[in-house]
């Protein structure tokens, strides 16, 4: 029973896919559109001299794009079921904004890739399916959309779900599980009610196939990592000597009793209680926000990490990463960065930046001097303090990290730690 | 001792928010306004920091057209959670001439707040604000962060808003930059009911049917207050049995018919309404960009 469940679903395609569309579709027929909503929706397609509902401006929200007929950034749309509640965050699909797509991807279990079947696979394909394969996203649906305009033809559908398994056999990261779906936002074709005229279509249906993805599939246990958020002090009468350590476990479960050891300090020790709000229980599992005690009177602070003894992370002052870089000003070699790595900040130096990567050509690398907004690449990058962590393919929560922009404050690139630099 | 914690991923998000709220600035504020969003931002609250005190103050931009019952029900709140209040009025930003008040029949001070918001983080030194807003509520809203950038003069300017990747906040500003926090940014309305409902959180009963003296106009029904609402001669003054869904000031905040007289029933009408919450504010009915435009200018 998955009462509280959310799945994130992050989609991404060109405005001339229909990716709007979709997921304006998506809601009309969950039910999930209001009717005041329904009601702007339908007298602004009429205002347009539109002969249909267009459900795309369900979805674009700031003035400057709503006139340009585009949407930008990352948008929240949210829609539920009987079974679970779901939660859209859709980027735009162009070059120019691979940042936007890693910020929706990355908190997304499940990825939606869109293709206009009269096109096939592109350019923009092969940037999203890149994208979603360095950031190692386990469900990848592929919707195959305007099989209308292409008379619902299997032989085109078959054609492009062959070029786009090409693309498959050259990324780096095999572990996706990919669904490809013919349908048509447009008309409603297998988006959530199945289609008449793709009898040679033996799959489901979009919204079937989210209805039974199940989260143990998609969460990959590793090792627990809790790191402290904030310590809790109340000194009050009744809680004199309370000292808990709160923050969200991530990777794995935490058991009362466990040995611990505490990061950088490595002072060992084990967890005295576990406890959310009031109520003590004897495990917490990935992703509960908890207060944890432990049995020795050690000092932890914000930014140090709680994991169990026979399970450390990497150390070191010397990262190799892939990043994506998201700010206006480039990111150059010998540039002081401010790291932050969960809610850990360390002082970092870019040592060199190593290649470039394209993501048109499946990852192809170049020489590079510098980074600009959305570009990916290699970088190594030296910290001021050592760093404890796991790279991206051991854990995709403490295998990243952001960079900051010390003068403007800004979130400027996110990377994703790809090895262990062994220091002396 | 129970086995094992039971995930709410959307509470165990909002506990986390403002765990970092707290460690990532010097002077936060939780922005109550009597609503239901307000008033699970402070349960939230209380559980992310137990068994210490919530750690923030609760600020009250009081327009001075609230419905009596949510003012009641603040002091109540305040007392049982026993939180520090700091009340600013709408009514001292236009007796002194900084904000005009709106006249006729669609007038109401709800974009006056700005001004006395503003002026309330100034003089306190707050540097975030925790505000109970949703990302479901509306389009503006649909592409807020988690952590809202604004200058010194509250203002969201689109363009520069910072990437939030996985779930890294990064909070840092300059002096003089503020920086607005919403934690139930995932929550939908639904997700909001459920969770009081679940959590057994008090909320102020206008919220559940009642009867009320109210008036018709444009398909909507308005509280019959003439101190507050503007009414026409011609719009005539019945009693029926309604309720709020959504709760801002008197003057901008329609009721709607309603026989849900509990939680359960409240719950089950929200789950078949086919009108959504804001529908009933005409605040954002003012133009599509109505929202966006009032954040542009230092709105919540």
């Amino acid at each position: 029973m998955e009462k509280n469940k959310v799945l994130k679903i992050s989609t991404a395609g060109s405005v001339d896919d229909g990716k709007s569309t979709l997921i304006g579709r998506i809601l009309y027929d969950t039910h999930s559109l209001k009717r005041d909503v329904l009601e702007a929706i339908q007298k602004n397609s009429k205002q347009k001299g539109y002969d249909y509902l267009d459900f795309a401006l369900a979805t674009d929200g700031l003035v400057a794009e709503r006139e340009q007929g585009i949407t930008i950034d990352v948008a929240h749309i949210y829609f539920s079921t009987p079974n679970r509640s779901y939660i859209i965050a859709d980027t735009p699909g162009h070059e120019e904004y691979t940042r936007n797509m890693i910020t929706g991807a990355s908190t997304s279990d499940v990825s939606l890739i869109l293709i206009d079947a009269r096109n096939g696979v592109v350019e923009q394909t092969r940037r999203h399916f890149f994208i979603n394969n360095l950031l190692r996203t386990k469900e990848l649906i592929v919707a195959i959309n305007k099989m209308d305009l292409v008379d619902f033809q299997e032989e085109v559908f078959n054609a492009i779900a062959k070029d786009f398994q090409q693309l498959v056999q050259a990324g780096s990261f095999t572990g996706h599980r990919i669904t490809l779906i013919p349908i048509s936002a447009l008309h409603g074709d297998n988006v959530v009610n199945p289609s008449e005229k793709t009898s040679w279509y033996k799959g489901k249906t979009l919204l079937q196939y989210l209805e039974d993805i199940k989260f143990e599939d998609i969460h990959e246990n590793s090792q627990a990592r809790f790191q402290v958020q904030t310590v809790i002090r109340p000194k009050t009468e009744y809680f004199h000597d309370f000292r808990g350590y709160a923050g969200k476990l991530k990777g794995g479960e935490l058991s009362v009793d466990d040995k611990v050891v505490v990061l950088p300090s490595k002072m060992k020790s084990k967890v005295k209680s576990i406890e959310f709000y009031d109520q003590k229980y004897k495990k917490a599992s990935n992703g509960s926000s908890i207060t944890i005690t432990l049995e020795n009177d050690i000092n932890v602070s914000r930014g140090d990490w709680i994991v169990k003894e026979d399970q450390l992370p990497h150390e070191s002052k010397e990262i190799e990463a892939i990043i994506c870089w998201m700010d206006k000003t480039p990111m150059l070699s010998s540039t002081i960065y401010q790291l932050q790595h969960g809610v850990h900040s360390v002082k970092s130096k870019i040592k060199s930046i190593d290649s470039k990567i394209d993501t048109d050509s499946m990852g192809k690398v170049q020489e590079a001097n510098e980074l600009q907004l959305n570009d990916l690449g290699w970088a190594t990058i030296q910290l001021a303090k050592p760093l404890h962590f796991d790279s991206y393919g051991e854990n995709r929560d403490t295998g990243a990290f952001i960079l900051i922009d010390t003068k403007s404050n800004t979130t400027a690139g996110v990377g994703f730690i790809q090895h262990k630099i062994t220091v002396d | 001792m129970k086995d094992i914690v039971i995930n709410n991923p959307l509470e165990d998000e909002a506990i986390y928010i403002f765990r970092e709220v707290a460690a990532q600035f010097e002077r936060p504020a939780i922005l109550f306004s009597g609503g239901k969003d307000s008033i699970t931002l402070v349960h939230l609250a209380k559980k992310a920091f137990y068994p210490a005190k919530i750690p923030f103050p609760l600020v009250h931009i009081d327009t001075g057209h609230n419905f009596p019952e949510t003012i009641e029900f603040r002091d109540n709140l305040v007392k049982e959670f026993d939180l520090e209040l700091h009340v600013h009025y709408v009514q001292d930003n236009i007796d002194a001439g900084d904000v005009k008040e709106e006249k006729g029949r669609y007038a109401s001070r709800n974009q006056l707040q700005t001004e006395t918001l503003l002026q309330a983080i100034e003089e306190h030194g707050f540097d975030a604000c925790i505000g109970g807003a949703r990302r479901d509520e509306e389009k503006a809203r649909a592409k807020e962060r988690i952590f809202s950038i604004r200058d010194d003069f509250g203002q969201w300017d689109e363009k520069n808003q910072r990437p939030e990747v996985f779930d890294m906040l990064n909070g840092r500003i300059d002096f003089g930059q503020n920086v607005r926090v919403f934690p139930i940014s995932n929550w939908t309305e639904l997700d909001v009911w459920t969770y009081i409902q679940k959590e057994e959180i008090e909320i102020p009963s206008i919220y559940f049917a009642h009867k009320r003296k109210v008036f018709e106009r444009d398909g909507m029904i308005w509280t019959a207050n003439d101190e507050v609402v503007y009414r026409d001669k011609d719009e005539i003054v019945i009693e029926k049995t309604v309720r709020f869904r959504t709760v801002g000031d008197m003057s901008c905040t329609a009721a709607v018919e309603s026989l849900a007289f509990s939680i359960e029933e409240v719950v089950k009408e929200i789950r078949q309404s086919d009108l959504s919450e804001r529908g009933a504010r005409i605040d954002d009915k003012r133009s599509e960009a109505a929202m966006e435009t009032r954040k542009q200018q230092g709105y919540f």
